[in-house]
């Protein structure tokens, strides 16, 4: 073996087999001949040991040409959806803090899919590394135009050159990140020469340093060649860089605060876990309550309307009843884009086991509030079920001999009672009337829990009350 | 032993990005082929200087190692 004092190799951060890498060949990467990934890997491997970071790091692979980043580097690898790695990584960052995060990403990876991932992990300032490879092409899928794609670069799907008119400019990000204040280190540099490739080997180095010692969000672009989507060959690339790409995405550090700035701590959580607790109600142990008959020991129910009408709340309601009185129970929404006027019903199992599904096709109890759900719903109700529904809008009586009906004046009552909007609570009155299975103590319990003004809480205790007597003297 | 070139013929993939860095001109093409059908690099290491360049400007991590003579 030879003796040489120092050798210039592959960085000890990249493995020495690529294992991962399927097939016989375990040395060579992937990547075409002439492009800028391996460079790029070869400057982030060798800066990871410099900075004696690769044991702490989780190196987050892309899709794209570098969808396999994690055959080559020796650290933490996770390869995610497209477009998401600044998500995942801000993920992986708040729950490891002490790890450091590389988010690699290709053109179409982070400035197509993945834009809006990408601005707001750096407007959070999490605490990561960006490099962002920006190629002017999509590699991988074969040469389709990117977001980068210069104006004019004919690509598969510009066959006449990218035109503003068509697919508008090539889009900055390191400008664009830039601005934003939480990040402390942007800049654009490029590996299409080697003056540009020792000036990307600092500032990947800059980068990572910045994450190393906490100061938070560092966002590297940088140009490469991609010598088979822009068919030329690789020894032409240096000067297709020059003459094309150096114009419109001019290199430099945009923002570098690395020196005197205080890294963004997120050792305190923004609420602490009691406000949370207290927030969610989980502070008190709720009171429970026995079933008086078993007859609502297991029902499936169907409550129909249109929204608005409270059909939410009250198959709410009805869950939380059950679960007072220790029922295992599900609640299941179903509603159009609307807040108001829609359509919407909502699905409410009561078990004694655990709830298989909280799909309700054929309920026992169907609670019908306008007209169109009562024609919906009203041929799947088992015979032998009880049918709720509110005459005050429903006019015409609903005919089926099988089955139980109640009809209930609920939008008059409520009205009465002081808010029209009040019907659900009256049909919820005449529902827990109806089976009587339930503690009256557990309705107010129910009703303070829900309607937090006194005014309203005045308006639904009538309508429940009215909802109750009203059952009383069907 | 004075500094050196290795290349490493099955991980070198012929891009030819070696040739124009080298400010002594010790890289040309073999003109051989390796497994991958690469017309792979050859260094002649008459005057290497070990300066690394030929490394920084390879995209395969393994094909190119530079090694530096203890005498300079």
């Amino acid at each position: 073996m030879k003796q040489a004092e120092k050798s210039i190799q592959k960085p000890k951060s990249m493995y020495a087999r690529f294992e991962r890498k399927p097939g016989e060949d375990k040395t060579n990467t992937h990547y075409c001949p002439g492009c800028g990934h391996g460079i790029v890997h070869k400057l982030i491997a060798e800066a990871l040991d410099t900075l004696d970071m690769a044991e702490r790091t989780v190196f987050i692979s892309p899709v794209g040409c570098s969808v396999f980043a994690y055959y080559y580097f020796d650290c933490g690898n996770i390869q995610v959806a497209h477009g998401r790695a600044p998500a995942v990584a801000s993920g992986v960052t708040r729950a490891n803090p002490g790890n450091f995060l590389i988010s690699y990403q290709g053109d179409g990876d982070l400035a197509a899919i993945g834009t809006a991932e990408i601005i707001h992990a750096a407007n959070r300032g999490e605490k990561m590394t960006v490099f962002f490879v920006n190629n002017s092409i999509y590699g991988m899928t074969g040469g389709q135009m990117a977001p980068t794609t210069l104006l004019g670069q004919k690509t598969t799907t510009t066959p006449f050159g990218r035109e503003f008119m068509n697919e508008g400019n090539p889009i900055r990000i390191a400008e664009m990140i830039a601005i934003l204040d939480a990040p402390v280190y942007v800049a654009r540099a490029s590996v299409h020469n080697i003056k540009a490739i020792m000036q990307a080997r600092k500032s990947i180095t800059k980068a990572l340093q910045a994450q190393r010692d906490g100061k938070g969000f560092a966002l590297v672009e940088i140009l490469a060649p991609c010598p088979s989507g822009w068919k030329i060959d690789p020894q032409e690339s240096a000067a297709w860089v020059e003459k094309n790409v150096l114009p419109v995405f001019p290199l430099g550090e945009f923002k570098d605060e690395t020196v005197g700035r205080e890294g963004i701590s997120r050792a305190r959580n923004a609420a602490s876990d009691e406000q949370i607790i207290s927030l969610l109600g989980l502070d008190t142990a709720p009171p429970h309550f026995a079933l008086s008959n078993p007859k609502a020991a297991s029902l499936r129910v169907l409550c129909a309307g249109f929204g608005g009408q409270g059909i939410m709340l009250l198959g709410q309601m009805l869950a939380h009843l059950g679960m007072r009185h220790g029922l295992e129970v599900s609640w299941l929404p179903s509603y159009g884009p609307e807040m108001r006027g829609g359509t919407a019903n909502c699905s409410v199992v009561f078990s004694e086991e655990a709830v298989g599904s909280p799909i309700v096709e054929y309920p026992d109890l169907l609670v019908i509030m306008n007209g169109p759900s009562l024609d919906k719903f009203l041929p799947a109700l088992v015979p032998g079920g009880v049918l709720v529904y509110n005459s005050s809008i429903i006019e015409n009586a609903p005919r089926r001999e099988d089955v139980q009906i109640v009809a209930v004046p609920a939008s008059d009552l409520a009205l009465q009672a002081g808010s029209e909007r009040a019907a659900n609570i009256v049909m919820f009155g005449v529902i827990v009337s109806v089976y009587g299975s339930f503690s009256e103590e557990a309705y107010s319990h129910l009703l303070a829990e829900f309607f937090t003004s006194e005014k309203i809480l005045g308006i639904n205790e009538k309508a429940l009350r009215a909802g109750m007597e009203y059952a009383r003297n069907i | 032993m004075a500094s050196y070139i290795h290349i490493e013929p099955e991980n070198c993939k012929g891009c030819g990005l070696c040739i124009a860095v080298c400010p002594g001109k010790q890289l040309s093409f073999s003109g051989k082929f390796n497994q991958h059908s690469y017309n792979y690099m050859q260094a002649k290491n008459e005057a290497c200087t070990a300066c690394g360049l030929c490394y920084y400007a390879c995209p395969e991590p393994g094909a190119i190692a530079v090694h530096k003579s203890a005498a300079e």
